[in-house]
């Protein structure tokens, strides 16, 4: 009887796990994620902890980088090229663009290399692959929420120094925002992630690729410089209405559009539908073509 | 009532081989390009035949592997290198999906495919293991519960708040074990991990693993390190090239594979043995042969008696010429020497011929062990005629009558006579 057919025997729900081929296309194991929810905390601890170990200055470069960021911006955009800057002072309109702009930059560079850069550990040991970009997305919301805090202390030197900022009732819509940019950077990032599996071509063009969207996202200038013409182009980057409402909320200047918002949270949810799919199909097989 | 928790039914798993895909994306669109219109691959190198279907690049790491195991089993897998045993580890701790057939689970399944993964470097000793623990499937509450039992078990308590890259690789060694020996799993999957560490952490690896295989829980033990699979696991699974060739007794399945991988060792060492001789006025070696049951192989069971056999040719007629062997135990003590003529009383001197010299090592009377044997001829104080130190290992396996009462109970010593016991009752105990 040692080697007779047990499945002949056994119910389907006797068994815990069944490892077949293909997974369904939408069974993407979310409970199984939940499940690992400590593992997703332990992750986001270890990339926060990790990082400025054995720096003299540690968390301090949290700081340190938008800082000096938007010292170059209002030195090369402001005084230099003169942009416009919907009549906000150059230096928090230049933070509050990169502050944002560097959220989302973040999510999708990190998350993009998931797959090559965890290869070791995904090859010896299995947890829901979505834990790492998850835990992605929350470690750079950390590191969000202090540069947020750096710009609202600005916001506030600015404010007692008598400019005329005027932040709103926009400001109870931030968190749909952070939504929006963590959702458009973890799609777009696994997408890439999934692909480079097999297409390494895909790295540099992300590295480059998020630099150049920046330029052709409202973070060095306002939507309502850029002439009519060319105004599609802008709009049709779904980062556009974040940045803006952002600033709109925040300092009281630039243009909120419910159209466009709504435009941006249809993408967003679009690419990240899109990026769950895929990721979760290549999880499966990517140990043998990465 | 069968109480099975590991069902593997028709699983089979290709790899394609060479590089996957062309790596580029233009070159894959062209590829489907040019299939998609029956073309042949624009890929191909000249002078490279196309097959059809591709299968000349396709590897099957597992073909159509049925098994099951039950609950508390210990089995082994073995089977050469490329065999599949560490692509059916991966299916199973899912790693990488099959492409056929499935695998069914009851319980959780933890391997210990490598220790120490997801270790970072710059975080301490406790940050490692709650993070390795994680990983390998752990929640938060059960680290805290374990957490001393694996401080105490790795025996690194000193350096528990000191980053681990200041770590010598035995403590983190050590460290990364503790945790993954820890992890209580339903069903545990190892992959050669004892391999690692001083003699002491292995003993303790070794009983951690048995502990694990007492308290009722299902391991899968893959390994190279033939003795431990017989002595940790009753069942074993024998893989070659993809198929599964036999599943069973452990100790059978582990004979059969021995008796497999040496006979063409066997053959070679006999060769080079023979070549090696000296060619010599008086002596020339023939063959040298191991029987059991009128076979030739050094595989042998101890329950029947093995024959030694030296065949020569004596080229002139020669006084106190004698061929002779030593038989060496595992490890390398010599047993005895024995010689064609150690029964004469008078020194026989040989004439010019063709013989055979043959001798017999009883049954029960070898242990379950590996000899090895050396072959010699001289002329008593005069010369020696064999020069080669190629020796020929003995596989014996345990067929015999020694012990067979108490066959769990290792055999100790090498050499295991059955000597003639009587036991005689001389009346009520005194006092």
């Amino acid at each position: 009887m040692e080697n007779s057919e047990p499945s002949e025997q056994i119910s389907d729900e006797y068994w815990d796990m069944t490892i077949e081929p293909q997974r369904g296309l939408f069974d993407l194991q979310l409970k199984e994620l939940w499940r690992y929810r400590d593992l997703v905390m332990l992750f986001v601890r270890r990339d926060f902890v990790s990082v400025y170990k054995q720096t003299i200055l540690g968390p301090l470069w949290f700081l340190i980088q938008p800082l000096l960021t938007t010292i170059t911006f209002t030195i090369i955009f402001g005084q230099i090229a003169r942009l416009p800057t919907d009549g906000l002072p150059q230096f928090l309109f230049y933070l509050s663009g990169t502050v944002v702009w560097s959220y989302f930059a973040d999510c999708l560079n990190k998350t993009s290399n998931t797959f090559v850069a965890n290869y070791n550990l995904f090859g010896k040991v299995y947890f829901p692959r979505l834990a790492v970009p998850v835990s992605i997305l929350i470690s750079s919301l950390i590191t969000f929420v202090i540069q947020l805090l750096l710009f609202v202390a600005f916001m506030i030197f600015f404010i007692l120094s008598g400019s005329e900022i005027r932040p709103n009732l926009w400001l109870l819509f931030f968190p749909v925002l952070i939504l929006m940019m963590a959702g458009l950077g973890l799609g777009f990032g696994i997408i890439i992630s999934s692909l480079t599996t097999k297409y390494r071509d895909l790295r540099f063009l992300v590295t480059f690729g998020v630099q150049l969207l920046m330029y052709a996202t409202p973070v060095i200038y306002p939507v309502s410089s850029i002439p009519d013409r060319f105004r599609w182009i802008i709009q049709a980057n779904p980062m556009t209405p974040i940045v803006e409402t952002f600033r709109y909320a925040f300092l009281g200047a630039g243009t909120v559009a419910i159209g466009q918002l709504l435009y941006s949270f249809g993408f967003m949810l679009v690419v990240v539908f899109l990026g769950v799919i895929i990721f979760n199909r290549v999880e499966q097989n990517f140990m043998d073509t990465v | 009532m069968s109480n099975f928790v590991i069902s593997v039914e028709s699983l089979s798993k290709v790899y394609r081989l060479g590089q996957i895909g062309t790596g580029t994306f233009s070159h894959d669109l062209n590829l489907w390009w040019a299939r998609v219109h029956g073309k042949p691959n624009p890929m191909r190198r000249i002078g490279e035949t196309d097959h059809g279907n591709r299968a000349g690049d396709e590897i099957w790491a597992l073909r159509d592997i049925n098994f099951s195991v039950q609950q508390g089993e210990v089995l082994g897998i073995i089977g050469r290198n490329g065999a599949g045993k560490s692509t059916l580890l991966k299916i199973l701790s899912r790693i990488t999906s099959p492409t056929r057939g499935r695998i069914r689970v009851k319980g959780r399944v933890a391997s210990l495919l490598e220790v120490g993964t997801g270790f970072h470097p710059e975080l301490t000793g406790r940050e490692n293991i709650y993070l390795n623990g994680a990983i390998l499937g752990m929640s938060r509450f059960e680290i805290d519960r374990k957490f001393d039992e694996i401080v105490d078990f790795s025996g690194v308590e000193t350096f528990i708040d000191t980053p681990v890259k200041r770590y010598s690789s035995g403590m983190y060694v050590r460290l990364a074990f503790a945790v993954a020996a820890h992890l209580d799993p339903e069903i545990l999957v190892v992959d050669e991990v004892l391999a690692v560490g001083d003699a002491e952490f292995q003993k303790k690896c070794l009983g951690k693993m048995g502990e694990v295989a007492k308290g009722g829980r299902t391991v899968l033990f893959v390994s190279h390190n033939l003795p431990m699979i017989r002595q940790l696991c009753r069942r074993a699974i024998l893989l070659n090239r993809g198929d599964l060739v036999q599943q069973g007794d452990s100790e059978r399945v582990v004979s059969d594979y021995l008796a497999k991988a040496f006979a063409g060792q066997y053959s070679e060492d006999v060769c080079s043995i023979i070549s090696s001789f000296f060619s010599d006025p008086a002596f020339r070696l023939l063959d040298v042969r191991v029987l059991q049951n009128g076979k030739e192989t050094n595989f042998v069971g101890n329950g029947e008696p093995v024959q030694i056999e030296i065949e020569y040719n004596v080229l002139e007629k020669t006084h106190g010429l004698r061929v002779f062997f030593d038989l060496y135990d595992k490890n390398e003590v010599l047993l005895f020497r024995s010689f064609h003529d150690s029964g004469e009383q008078v020194i026989v001197p040989m004439q010019k011929g063709h013989y055979l010299s043959k001798m017999e090592i009883p049954a029960n009377w070898l242990a379950p062990s590996i000899y090895s044997l050396q072959f010699h001829a001289g002329i008593h104080n005069t010369r020696m005629l064999m020069p080669s130190d190629v020796r020929i290992p003995i596989y014996v396996h345990n067929t015999g009558i020694v012990n067979k009462a108490y066959a769990g109970d290792p055999i100790r010593g090498s050499l295991a006579p059955n000597f003639d016991w009587i036991t005689i009752r001389l009346g009520t105990s005194q006092g």
